[in-house]
């Protein structure tokens, strides 16, 4: 998903249904840059749309090494290297009292890495966005399923596009402008 | 159980325009002005015992030794534990599949937000010296110091830390679609800037979606873990302690029952007016309301599980320090506390084994406050009632509450309310869009 097109047409379907259905024969048809917008998450239609590039388990699986193993780190280094305090000849490496803050600040980084990743990964924030100006899409939030299909698709032709869409009998068509 | 979920009339412009209207369209009512008022004056008496604390110390409480922590520690530990029923509803409950959380789980977590972020305020004027409270992290200072990694309260300063930031994630990327749903629907210029901003341009586009559920389920499935050991840890500052009634292995799980148990309360109290002034009967049904209170009754039996076992546990082990404590909870200076939590967090739970209690929203509003009270009293027994009572008699001694105890006290309820009372205000009070999911699903199934 590249972000840089902001052309294209914009289609309105009554049911989420009906836009999985489209999705499918536009990507019959050969449509590979297809967008589609929904008031909640929709099972299947992301991967109906193209191959899904989900990072986020990584990120936060990466978080939480980082916080865990950096926690533990710091809490060595700071009572074996930096400051050791001999308290009746007991271990400077304390592991069991180590764990439970370890644990949380597990928890902590991978919660703070996977909520950066949703961000980065879906480019929020972005504030202006070509599909705003659109009127009527307002009801993507509401209940209005949308399907935004993009003027950088190799298939894309401005008059053969609008008719493949009007095919498949959406509630209304609307252009994208930039 | 043949109650549904929610009215079968409700469709998902219905959902949207019901919930955003209660923020977009519904005039500040009266109602909302006089409770916020008043939150205000108890904010602002909270504010005054603040400025007086940092100017005086903690010696403006009743605080002395032997007593040396009372009610701010009380409320520290009572108002966190108010915030696990708010990650059990939306963690928990969402692992579990539970179709009914999704009316609950927005509010909970707003509750759960305050509640801990209020909370967190005692241990920080407990300090002494609270303007450095920041020496609790670990960070490369001048003086070369670390925390005492081994102790406690280090590691309680850390879950709490995860525990609010945590929270503050969970609760405001679930609200990110619901805030696009206020800006697109927002009529006047500020709102549509101030819900436009919060939003972050959230469009639904489905792979951001999907990406959006995976978070939301990974979130949820740290959430649960991360809040049973935050009260594990918050028991800890006690068992690590040596007093007879506090250094027991019994604490960290009777800690989260007890959350647990005045989290539900507290969803309750939060709950039935909330459903009544906003008119949420569609949506908030007699079903929801039910299973609170049997979740409420759960939690509650094993917090009475705890108390019998402590008393077993104290006469069967036969430590005489130990048998003393309980005596003296039993027959003590401070039995009338002992009796009055009898009373609340046992015999008084006992209602809702009846169906007819469970379905009167009235009842359960008192039986909670009930639990709301008998859990405050508990916390303050669990600290007083050890430390009064040490192991040798010339250190035992009363503690007192001053004026400033109790500003403090009711100060942080009204800091709480106001919370809450902008928050159904200004933000959603239902999760638009996972109640149109939820529409979705039942329309499915009954297909």
């Amino acid at each position: 998903m590249s972000v840089s097109c902001d052309r294209g047409w914009l289609a309105r379907f009554d049911s989420a249904g009906a836009l999985l259905q489209a999705v499918r024969e536009l990507r019959d048809l050969g449509y590979t840059q297809l967008e589609a917008y929904t008031p909640y998450p929709v099972e299947g239609l992301a991967e109906t749309l193209g191959p899904v590039r989900n990072r986020i388990p990584l990120l936060v699986l990466l978080g939480g090494l980082c916080g865990g193993f950096g926690t533990l780190f710091l809490e060595w280094y700071a009572s074996v290297v930096d400051y050791p305090i001999d308290v009746g000849g007991r271990p400077d490496a304390s592991w069991p009292a180590f764990i439970p803050a370890a644990l949380e600040m597990t928890i902590l980084f991978a919660a703070l890495f996977g909520v950066t990743g949703l961000f980065v990964a879906n480019g929020l924030p972005r504030l202006v966005h070509p599909l705003f100006a659109v009127p009527g899409f307002e009801a993507a939030s509401r209940d209005g399923f949308f399907l935004w299909l993009r003027a950088d698709d190799p298939r894309f032709d401005e008059g053969r596009a609008h008719a493949d869409l009007a095919r498949l009998a959406p509630l209304s068509i609307d252009e994208v402008v930039p | 159980m043949s109650v549904p979920l929610f009215a079968p009339r409700e469709t998902n412009a219905s959902i949207t325009d019901t919930v955003s209207g209660l923020v977009l369209e519904r005039p500040t009512g009266r109602l909302w002005l006089f409770a916020f008022a008043l939150a205000f004056v108890l904010t602002a008496w909270l504010g005054v015992g603040i400025a007086w604390l940092l100017a005086r110390g903690v010696g403006i409480w009743g605080l002395d030794i032997p007593v040396a922590w009372a009610f701010a520690i009380a409320n520290y530990v009572w108002w966190i534990a108010i915030g696990m029923a708010g990650t059990f509803i939306s963690g928990g409950l969402y692992l579990a599949r539970q179709g009914w959380r999704n009316a609950l789980n927005r509010y909970a977590e707003a509750m759960t937000v305050f509640a801990v972020s209020v909370s967190g305020i005692f241990p920080i004027l407990h300090l002494g010296r609270p303007w450095f409270f920041y020496w609790l992290a670990p960070y490369p200072d001048r003086m070369g110091l670390w925390p005492q990694w081994r102790s406690s309260l280090f590691w309680d300063f850390s879950a709490i830390v995860a525990y609010l930031i945590v929270s503050i994630l969970y609760f405001y990327v679930g609200l990110i679609p619901d805030l696009a749903t206020l800006r697109d629907r927002a009529r006047t210029r500020g709102r549509q800037v101030f819900y436009g901003l919060l939003a972050l341009g959230w469009r639904g586009e489905a792979r951001h979606w999907q990406r959006f559920e995976t978070l939301n389920l990974l979130l949820a499935a740290m959430a649960v873990p991360l809040v049973f050991s935050v009260h594990s840890m918050v028991a800890l500052d006690f068992s690590e302690g040596l007093l007879p009634g506090w250094h027991s292995t019994i604490f960290p799980p009777f800690f989260v029952a007890g959350a647990l148990f005045s989290g539900f309360a507290m969803v309750l109290v939060l709950g039935i007016p909330l459903r009544r002034y906003f008119d949420l009967g569609d949506f908030i049904t007699a079903r929801h309301i039910e299973n609170l209170a049997r979740l409420m009754l759960a939690a509650g039996l094993f917090v009475d599980y705890s108390y019998a076992a402590e008393l077993f546990n104290a006469f069967y082990g036969g430590d005489r320090y130990e048998v003393a404590h309980a005596m003296a909870e039993l027959t003590g200076a401070y039995a009338w506390t002992y009796w009055t939590i009898v009373g609340c967090n046992v015999i008084a739970i006992q209602a809702l084994w009846f169906e007819r209690v469970r379905r009167s929203r009235a009842v359960l509003f008192v039986i909670a406050l009930l639990v709301l009270i008998g859990m405050w009293l508990e916390r303050f027994l669990l600290i007083v009632g050890s430390l009064y009572h040490g192991f040798l008699p010339s250190s035992w001694g009363m503690f007192y509450p001053t004026f400033w105890d109790i500003v403090f006290l009711v100060g942080s309820i009204g800091l709480f309310l106001l919370l809450f009372l902008l928050f159904v205000r200004l933000l959603p009070v239902l999760p638009m869009f996972e109640l149109r999911k939820l529409r979705a699903r039942l329309d499915r199934e009954a297909a």
